[in-house]
């Protein structure tokens, strides 16, 4: 039992093979599932798909949903769910609208007034699901419904249509088109700079999981919150940050679209909160909670990205693409379950 | 019994949830480099002190005294501030992190300043590594899950964690009730460790087998009631497993069953 003095050396540790270190990543399944999407698409649809503009293409729509997912991965790793998350990327974008439109504000307070909104509302979120102990899966079902009531009906009230549009008339629009709405060449093909942000929230939320105080209380929170506050870390505050963060991320989200399309629907983003759980589930999140990276939420929106567009590129019906999708989420989450189990026997 | 002032010390606390009354006019102390165990059966109101002790709850009359001051902790982190740290059963640890993440979970170690301040992840994995060596814990590997360790281990490292961090009273709170007989002798020989370095230890368990031999005295609960409070000279191990079972009824029980001729009760061994 005792085995003291040079503890580096320990005849029972097998030395960890690279393929090992690699596999007990969580994100490592999600890698090959994107590696695998890109491959065929790349067979069924040709070089275009692979193509510099094929890329600029696919990573459009995976840089959006990308941001949204990574904060629902930390939210999700933190043991707990957010529904409005798509609904609220709507309201954040409807209101920007609003307050240029109709109030004539120039477009940064209006940004400004969304993001506290969007905060605001996440901070309930988390202050209902902390001080009731209701699943979050219900409290913020009804924030959606809620969020999405208020939507159609401040709308309507207001323009008296179901959109709301002129957003590019605003002072200040060139700036905020500049930083949320611009393309980036890169070797001459026009990217998004939506994709900017999406690695930079990327690489943020990675660094605060796994090297700040917050992402170890992040793990421990959705591990198992009881035992998290008998040592010590604070479970209310952790889990209201996260609500918030997630709030903070669906408005980034609002405010790009808002920004490009210069118009939002009433309706907008609905539908968006199943697209940024099941991006985070491919990147292997546990629904359960306490295990997940921001990098395989990334990768999971990486894989989306190139499927709703290599379906393009391939000129199939688009309809198969949910169908691709739904097959897509099973595969992901038997194959992180699979590689898990596996990862940790090997490591017994 | 010992004459050092006591560490920790309950007088006379109760406490009522409702109508239901958990604990009524219980006293306890102990003293550093003491182990109190706390013995009673299920129901017997041990994990009602404990949660009062750990700070989860507070007392409705009686007095909580740390280092002979009257206290009244709000939650579980000012009891932790002033070195009192508990030890759940099953709570101590976070099964899908890692053994070092575990180790500092609630006290990361950082480094730099501001915005980029950190969790320092080297100085973490160094000071679990060592610290457990130092205690006898041998983990293979810091970065595996605790989920991978056996119960013995999860419950030898939330100990280590406990007196790494600092702890001058350790509350275990049923620590080798889920165990076999190895692994909750390996917890045994922690406890007794943590007790030579000097720290007051309170030992909540329904087995008097485990008590006893490292126990300096001994208070038995039964249906939150006092049922006697022992220094280790004047009670054997009969008497703790007679009283915790509330006496006179194991030894009907016992008669009962051995007029039935097939079964037998086992006796303790001294």
């Amino acid at each position: 039992m005792s085995v003291a003095g040079a503890p580096a050396a320990d005849e029972r540790l097998a030395p960890t093979t690279l393929l090992r270190r690699l596999l007990v990543r969580p994100e490592f399944a999600a890698v090959i599932g994107a590696v695998v999407v890109y491959a065929f698409f790349w067979w069924q649809a040709g070089s275009l798909f692979a193509s510099k503009v094929g890329a600029a293409n696919w990573l459009d729509p995976a840089s959006t949903l990308g941001i949204g997912a990574v904060a629902v991965a930390l939210l999700m790793i933190g043991g707990e769910f957010d529904l409005s998350a798509g609904v609220m990327t709507g309201s954040a974008g409807l209101l920007t609208g609003m307050l240029t439109t109709e109030l004539g504000w120039n477009i940064w307070p209006a940004i400004a007034a969304a993001l506290a909104f969007a905060l605001v509302v996440g901070f309930f979120n988390g202050l209902a699901v902390v001080k009731t102990g209701l699943p979050s899966f219900i409290v913020t079902l009804g924030t959606l419904l809620a969020l999405q009531g208020a939507n159609l009906g401040v709308t309507k009230l207001v323009t008296g249509t179901v959109q709301v549009r002129g957003i590019a008339h605003a002072g200040g629009y060139d700036s905020a088109h500049a930083l949320f709405a611009s393309t980036v060449k890169v070797l001459g093909t026009p990217f998004q700079v939506s994709i900017l942000w999406w690695l930079a929230v990327t690489v943020l939320a990675s660094w605060v999981l796994l090297r700040t105080r917050v992402g170890n209380w992040i793990f421990s929170v959705g591990g198992a919150a009881p035992a998290a506050r008998s040592v010590g870390v604070p479970v209310a505050r952790t889990k209201i940050g996260l609500f918030m963060t997630t709030a903070a991320a669906a408005w980034l989200v609002g405010i790009t679209a808002a920004v490009r399309f210069t118009s939002v629907q009433a309706g907008a983003g609905f539908g968006q909160e199943f697209e940024f759980i099941i991006a985070a589930v491919i990147g292997g999140c546990l629904l359960s909670g306490g295990y997940g990276t921001a990098v395989g939420a990334a990768v999971g929106a990486l894989i989306y990205g190139m499927t709703k567009q290599g379906i393009v590129y391939a000129q199939w019906d688009n309809d198969w693409f949910k169908l691709f999708l739904g097959a897509m989420l099973l595969f992901a989450t038997l194959a992180n379950n699979l590689v898990r189990k596996w990862a940790e026997e090997a490591r017994k | 019994m010992s004459q050092l002032p006591a560490v920790l010390e309950v007088r006379d606390v109760s406490k009522h949830f409702g109508s239901v009354i958990a604990l009524q006019g219980i006293s306890a102390a102990v003293s550093a480099g003491e182990v109190a165990c706390v013995l009673g059966d299920n129901g017997a109101g041990k994990s009602t002190l404990i949660k009062i002790l750990s700070g989860v709850h507070q007392h409705d009359t009686g007095q909580y005294l740390v280092d002979g001051v009257p206290v009244r902790f709000q939650s579980p982190r000012d009891a932790l501030d002033r070195g009192i740290a508990t030890v759940y059963q099953d709570l101590a640890m976070i099964p899908l992190m890692s053994v070092w993440r575990n180790f500092f979970l609630g006290s990361e170690p950082t480094r730099g300043r501001g915005p980029l301040r950190r969790f320092d992840v080297r100085l973490a994995r160094q000071e679990t590594r060592g610290e457990l060596a130092k205690m006898g814990i041998d983990v293979r590997d810091p970065d595996q899950p605790v989920g991978t360790l056996s119960g013995g281990e999860r419950q030898s490292l939330a100990i280590a964690r406990a007196v790494y961090f600092g702890a001058r009273v350790l509350i275990l709170d049923e620590p080798t009730s889920a165990l076999g007989v190895k692994q909750a002798g390996i917890v045994l020989r922690y406890i007794a460790q943590a007790r030579d370095r000097g720290l007051g230890v309170i030992f909540i368990t329904h087995n008097p087998n485990h008590a006893y031999p490292v126990g300096n005295r001994f208070l038995i609960l039964n249906r939150g009631r006092s049922a006697g409070s022992f220094a280790k000279e004047d009670v054997t191990i009969q008497e703790l497993t007679r009283l915790m079972a509330g006496g006179a009824e194991l030894e009907d029980l016992a008669h009962e069953l051995e007029r039935g001729g097939t079964v037998r009760m086992a006796t303790p061994e001294p």
